[in-house]
């Protein structure tokens, strides 16, 4: 187990790299830095020249590559167009995205299980129905719609039936609060639970889908009808043979859809005005700060192929048919 | 009750079975139709979607350019003259609705197709030969899979931003991120069907491998794909959309149902038909493409090709 963990590692930190570069040469094509200022008619063209040599336009791109590997090796991921660090700038975001994302996963994990298993040991019966109907809306409803509809519809009425902010709609948390984090905490929540319930609803449906199938197809394997035949209790034939082998395949979906989950938060960090990752992203894009797109593409493929590992390290201990590192 | 082979010959064997029901033999194709036809979900969704294009179509071919007409009716609500309302520069919401459907399939139509045909021959291809080009497919799609595609796609559409009627180039920067799901899948079914005797039996025949792979291989394929790019249309819809929520997509004067919603959202409490009717729509599109898309796969599973008639 620990050759193949090590393994795996090893491949990733290839795939880190190979991504890399990759993501360096898309940026690099997708527009140029100093467009903003060539806009601008009363710019000098020794400024722009300037700061062109300053970015290091004119070097050839493997050099440039290497320039930006070298800083973020230092964990500096270079400046950006203000001459700011991002690291730091990644650092604090990263931490406001990370509290919407984890609660997340978290929950809509166990939402999306237990909705599944429900829905396929009721198979065919009207809370089956219903469920699924369900699924297939938050399945085709776009992240944005949810979160809009939630805001509007939801926070505004309950804030304006109490008078005063229940649920707020913009911002991660109140600017002007005060104290640690256990006086503080009312007001996370407050700000994080829209947010939260959107990403969450936005998520968990195809999990849900695929639960339900995985079970189905469970229920009505051999060893199921054979363990019934048996005659052990119902409860033991759910618990050991049903659930244990159904919730292994959801595992790998889980991990492969990790991706889109953060591609989620970007769009509910917009929607509700968090200064997160996302909002970061979405500045660095339309301001063609090009070391700020670079240092959220390394982060989002270095949590999403961790995650990957995870999931492949969870699926050699949930299922005793998979041993890594023995051929 | 146990499953029966692919096809049922009509024998007089298989006329009605121990528990007295009777079965129909069908062709493959008529059994798919048949379980189509009366899957309710997949009939609604067919119902709906076919109704939204011909309406929409039938209206933007009658009235052209009310989607952008100026009237002095400012923020009406709902009325007989204006069905959906009016927004603050008096442009009837119902035409700018119909319109941005007609767009939003306009882009989705094309990315499907770009991803099938794309992704249709990559995996054959790799499925078919294997070896290197297997390989190097299989690597570059575990590549795409460790960014997220929005974001891929939000670096991509900012360049065309500024492009007058970018429709098109959206579709293509779409089309060209949506394909990797296609090509896996077909390369998975390739790999399968690359060993089954009558792909064998024609080789021995002498037919050339692109006879093989698009007269025997892709036929026996087409299920999957068919079923997945209903779904890759939905998630261009989904795709589309989104990306005119944060001002990357579809540019004013031409609309789409996501760039509705965005003009929309800040009056939403105040009023609620710039926001609600767009956002209707789009959701009703997209359920109606995901339920089609189910029917189908629902339909073309072989595991249910006995018909009781």
């Amino acid at each position: 187990m620990a050759s193949y963990i090590l393994r795996r590692l090893f491949i990733g930190v290839g795939v880190l790299l190979i991504s890399s570069v990759l993501v360096f040469v898309l940026v690099a094509a997708s527009g140029d830095p100093l467009a903003l200022l060539r806009q601008n008619p009363l710019t000098p063209p020794a400024t722009i020249h300037a700061r062109a040599v300053q970015l290091h336009l004119f070097d050839p791109l493997w050099q440039r590559y290497w320039i930006w590997f070298s800083h973020v090796l230092r964990g500096d991921f270079g400046l950006n167009i203000n001459n700011i660090s991002v690291g730091h700038q990644l650092h604090l975001k990263a931490i406001v995205t990370a509290r919407m994302v984890i609660l997340s996963v978290v929950l809509a994990i166990v939402l999306a299980i237990s909705v599944g298993v429900i829905s396929a040991l009721r198979h065919d019966t009207i809370v089956d129905r219903t469920t699924s109907v369900v699924n297939f809306i938050f399945l085709s409803v776009p992240v944005f719609v949810v979160g809009l509809v939630l805001k509007t519809f939801v926070a505004v009425p309950i804030d304006q039936h109490f008078h005063r902010v229940v649920l707020a709609t913009a911002g991660e948390q109140n600017p002007l609060a005060t104290g640690n984090f256990f006086q503080r905490f009312p007001d996370y929540l407050s700000h994080s639970l829209l947010p939260t319930m959107t990403l969450v609803l936005a998520t968990y449906s195809s999990w849900a889908i695929y639960q339900r199938s995985t079970v189905l197809d469970v229920m009505d394997s051999d060893y199921v009808r054979l363990a019934r035949a048996k005659g052990i209790s119902p409860r033991r034939v759910l618990l050991r043979h049903i659930l244990r082998n159904a919730l292994i395949p959801v595992t790998t979906i889980i991990a492969l859809d990790f991706a889109g989950l953060l591609g989620g938060a970007v769009i509910t960090e917009t929607v509700y005005g968090w200064n997160g990752l996302g909002r970061f992203f979405l500045d660095g894009v339309n301001g063609q700060d090009t070391n700020v797109v670079l240092a959220y593409l390394l982060l989002t493929a270095t949590i999403v192929i961790l995650f990957n590992l995870v999931a492949d390290i969870l699926y050699g201990i949930l299922d005793p048919r998979i041993r890594y590192g023995k051929s | 009750m146990t499953n029966l082979p692919f096809e049922v010959p009509t024998t007089s064997a298989n006329k009605g079975d121990t528990d007295g029901m009777d079965f129909e033999a069908r062709g493959q194709w008529a059994m798919v139709l048949h379980r189509f036809l009366h899957n309710g979900q997949a009939m609604t969704g067919l119902l709906a979607f076919t109704l939204m294009l011909l309406v929409s179509g039938v209206y933007t071919a009658l009235h052209p350019n009310q989607f952008s007409h100026l009237s002095t009716d400012f923020n009406q609500g709902p009325s007989a003259a204006h069905l959906f309302g009016t927004n603050g520069i008096g442009i009837d919401m119902l035409a700018q609705i119909l319109k941005g459907i007609l767009q939003d399939l306009q882009v989705a139509v094309l990315v499907a197709v770009m991803s099938v045909v794309i992704g249709t021959l990559v995996g054959a291809f790799a499925g078919y030969y294997g070896g290197k080009i297997d390989n190097l497919l299989m690597r570059f799609v575990d590549l795409v899979l460790v960014i997220p595609v929005l974001v891929v796609l939000i670096m991509l559409a900012h360049i065309v931003a500024q492009q007058a009627d970018n429709w098109f180039y959206l579709a293509i920067i779409i089309g060209a991120l949506s394909w990797t799901y296609i090509a896996r899948l077909v390369r998975a079914e390739f790999l399968s069907l690359r060993e089954r005797d009558f792909v064998e039996a024609s080789r021995a025949l002498g037919a050339s491998d692109w006879r093989i792979i698009s007269r025997h291989m892709i036929p026996n394929a087409i299920g999957p794909i068919i079923v997945n790019a209903t779904i890759t249309v939905a998630g261009a819809i989904v795709l589309e959309a989104t990306l005119s929520y944060l001002g990357l997509g579809i540019q004013p004067p031409a609309v789409s149902l996501g760039l509705l919603i965005e003009q929309g959202q800040s009056a939403a409490t105040t009023e609620y038909w710039l926001f609600v009717y767009p956002a209707a729509f789009l959701l009703a599109l997209i359920i109606s493409v995901f339920f089609i898309g189910d029917g189908l796969r629902a339909a073309l599973d072989p595991r249910k090709n006995r018909v009781r008639s």
